[in-house]
């Protein structure tokens, strides 16, 4: 039965953030979009959802792990991605650039999580359970390749020995990278190709520990938005790891057997890993824009301003036909990413979905937040309030994990049924 | 528990309904918009579905279990996929139905709700008036009360009319109630006294549709004619049921539109490809196909508000201003995928962008 009523479980957790949002991260929201160059991390936020995490047992943002599964009731449908959401959004709406520093695996942890062995879900995820704050990134972007993932040079060979993998390239864009190659005992995962003659069979991701010899941040960018965030340029200089920290089963990611089998498990465990992680993207996404939009309607309603629903369209205000719209447009983003989710959830394929809800989320965000500058005028590009530094961050929303471009070729690949040579 | 899965009841009815609107009312749709009328033998077959019986309870005739504003949406989006000309004749005692048994008193429902499975009833909404300001929480349509009747003076424009002969018309006509202060609909028999019907409207979409004008000059009404009796009933939520009404008509209409141009841009070649391998045409198609999932998915929360008894004002009214921008957009996206024939009166495309543009013009046509 078509059904939208909250379980329990997300409504406390929802409470719960909501309060984190308000009261923890929207304090110290501008201090850290200004302490970009010094790199400060948001310890405040860090330490109050690291111990919480604890205290609930919950595993951060990579998304549901095995132990969750074994404890779940099976009587009872499987909620975790459409929790995840829910923790995402809010958090976002408290502050999306700080919300990237919450302890855990990250997209890093996401793509362990979504082509990982069982041996490796453990060996590399248990870690975000306690101890220190750790953090999990992912590498894929390099200089001369973004979105088009299957060009990329960085290079995984076989030590003689063949008890390693020995890494060499450039990566850059990598969020929350420094946390995670350096600055705690997480790690990064690394899209590397084992042979750039395979195209993207070749491509394989890799588990590189924190702190490995031959893995240097070079350089920490600085940008528009989500500047609490570090976005870390990585690199790789015969960086040596276990020959079995390539995620899925290490004798069937070597050339051979990749050439032997003609298997493409490489690139689509990367796409997997998108199916996960676009909603989370659209998520985050909406959380800012329903800070945006919350914050004009109250900023309006002390200046007399009220938004009446149902007037005839005639009867209407711009600003009133601006903020009905504003609100359907987050709106059906926030549904797009919970069926996307919700599919996750049931076990069902979600690649349409999931870069459905990307595109929609994306670009409605870039929108309403920039309509709520448009709507404050000049209060609204003050950084007296967030609104402006909202709609910076808003931004990247349509950006990383897949351009509004690549996600609309997805999208229209999906509905069309081509493949990427029919349609490119 | 969040789902995204209609019961099985809900996926049959609507797949046959969606089965038959591909299969009769699109290929009808045509020659009835160029006929100014509905085909009669589809019309014949569309009643075989009791699309209006469905949601009539037992006791009062039907054979359904309640009316379910998530089940009409589904109806509803699957019925205008075919053609909104037909859906809206269709489903115009379908509404009238849905608010008796929302807010009809008890004799009303009895006295009213078995009439529905005749075959010369008709029964429609009259709710929108032809004047600028029109707006439904403040008609210029009023109802007096006089000792033991109510007397009803004003317009009503946009009346959906029966394309067969009837025996009886039964309007759910909106108007101001003096006494109370307010907005309430009313139960007027077309054949009363004082009620004049105009000749036919035309429009530049939903053109096998019979709308017209009503006038009502001094109709005098006994008092258990009104909607709930004594009680009255809770006109905005008549006008959110509306309102998902009209959205999921709109997700419909858009859906047609976007799922013929799809089919068509794999087809149609240029430059040696199918058209839909150029990214300026997929990407086009990518967009709409969002739009109609959007347009989709809030009609579905917005009714499923209506059927937890919530208040679902502002829900109802975000999916609607959202469908009717966006239906017409997808429409004329999809005229645009076609080019130079999808200008044509031929191709379904060309009717969806004139029957599209009707949904965000035409406030309360069709009403609930």
């Amino acid at each position: 039965m078509i059904d939208f009523s909250k379980p329990k479980p997300i409504l406390m957790q929802e409470q719960l953030l909501d309060g984190i949002a308000k009261q923890i991260m929207r304090p110290i929201s501008r201090k850290y979009d200004d302490a970009e160059v010094s790199h400060e991390r948001p310890w405040e936020y860090i330490n109050a959802i690291w111990q919480g995490m604890q205290m609930m047992g919950f595993s951060g943002l990579t998304g549901p792990d095995e132990g969750e599964k074994k404890d779940r009731d099976p009587q009872r449908p499987p909620i975790a991605n459409q929790m995840l959401m829910h923790v995402i959004e809010r958090l976002s709406y408290g502050d999306a650039g700080i919300y990237l520093s919450t302890p855990g695996g990250a997209l890093g942890g996401a793509a362990v999580a979504a082509a990982g062995t069982k041996e490796q879900k453990r060996r590399f995820l248990a870690r975000f359970n306690d101890g220190a704050p750790k953090w999990g990134a992912m590498a894929m972007t390099e200089p001369h390749a973004g979105s088009d993932t299957a060009a990329i040079r960085t290079r995984a060979t076989l030590s003689e020995d063949g008890k390693e993998w020995i890494l060499n390239g450039e990566k850059i864009f990598v969020t929350g990278g420094l946390m995670a190659a350096q600055d705690s005992d997480g790690f990064v995962v690394v899209w590397a190709t084992v042979d750039p003659t395979l195209g993207r069979a070749g491509m394989k991701p890799f588990v590189v520990e924190a702190n490995t010899p031959g893995m240097t941040v070079t350089k920490l960018e600085k940008k528009l938005g989500i500047r609490a965030s570090d976005t870390a340029a990585i690199n790789f200089a015969d960086c040596r790891i276990p020959f079995d920290n390539v995620l899925g089963d290490p004798e069937l990611a070597t050339p051979d057997a990749i050439r032997n089998k003609a298997s493409k498990q490489g690139f689509k465990g990367a796409m997997a890993t998108f199916d996960a992680t676009r909603p989370a993207v659209a998520a985050s996404a909406i959380g800012i824009g329903n800070a945006a939009l919350e914050f004009v309607e109250d900023w309006l309603a002390k200046q007399g301003v009220e938004i009446r629903y149902g007037a005839p369209y005639q009867q209407q205000s711009a600003i009133e036909r601006d903020l009905i719209r504003m609100a359907g447009e987050l709106k059906a983003a926030w549904l797009l990413t919970l069926k996307a989710a919700w599919l996750m959830d049931q076990g069902q394929p979600n690649t349409l979905e999931a870069s459905m809800c990307k595109v929609k989320a994306g670009e409605a965000v870039t929108w309403v937040t920039q309509k709520a500058v448009e709507i404050m005028g000049p209060e609204g590009y003050s950084t007296e309030h967030l609104v402006e530094k909202w709609m910076r961050d808003a931004k990247i929303n349509d950006i990383y994990e897949g351009t509004g471009q690549i996600n609309r070729m997805i999208v229209a690949r999906n509905i069309l049924g081509y493949r990427s040579s029919e349609l490119r | 528990m969040i789902s995204f899965q209609p019961t099985d009841e809900q996926q049959m009815m609507a797949d046959t309904l969606r089965d038959f609107a591909r299969s009769r009312l699109q290929p009808a749709a045509h020659s009835a918009d160029e006929q100014r009328r509905l085909d009669a033998d589809t019309l014949a077959t569309a009643d075989e579905f009791a699309v209006v019986a469905a949601n009539i309870p037992e006791e009062y005739g039907g054979f359904g279990d309640g009316y379910s504003a998530l089940t009409g949406v589904l109806i509803a989006e699957a019925l205008a996929e075919g053609d909104l000309s037909a859906a809206l004749h269709l489903l115009a005692p379908a509404g009238v139905a849905a608010a008796l048994i929302a807010a009809g008193s008890e004799a009303q429902k009895i006295a009213w709700l078995s009439r529905f499975a005749n075959e010369g009833y008709f029964a429609s909404s009259a709710l929108i008036e032809p004047q600028w300001n029109y707006d439904p929480l403040a008609l210029q349509t009023v109802a007096r009360r006089e000792g033991d009747e109510y007397v009803i003076s004003g317009t009503k424009s946009l009346v959906i009319m029966p394309q067969q002969d009837v025996e009886e018309h039964d309007l759910l006509l909106f108007a101001h109630d003096e006494a109370a202060g307010m907005t309430q609909a009313f139960i007027v028999d077309t054949a009363r006294e004082g009620v004049t019907i105009g000749t036919r409207e035309r429009g530049m979409g939903l053109r096998a549709l019979d709308y017209r004008r009503i006038t009502f000059n001094e109709v005098r009404l006994p008092i258990g004619a009104k909607l709930g009796e004594a009680a009255g009933c809770d006109v905005q939520r008549l006008l959110n049921h509306a309102r998902v009404g009209a959205a999921a008509m709109a997700t419909g209409v858009a859906r047609a539109s976007y799922e013929f141009a799809q089919s068509y841009a794999k087809e149609r070649e240029a430059f040696g490809k199918p058209v839909a391998q150029f990214q300026s045409i997929a990407f086009m198609l990518a967009e709409m196909r969002i739009a109609v999932e959007s347009m989709r998915l809030l009609t579905w929360e917005a009714a499923w508000q209506l059927d937890q008894g919530q208040e679902a004002t502002q829900s109802a009214v975000i999916a609607k201003q959202y469908a009717d921008e966006y239906a017409l957009q997808v429409a004329d996206r999809a005229v645009q995928v076609l080019g130079g024939h999808g200008y044509i009166r031929n191709y379904l495309v060309e009717r969806g962008l004139r029957d599209a543009r009707a949904f965000a013009v035409l406030q309360g046509i069709g009403a609930i």
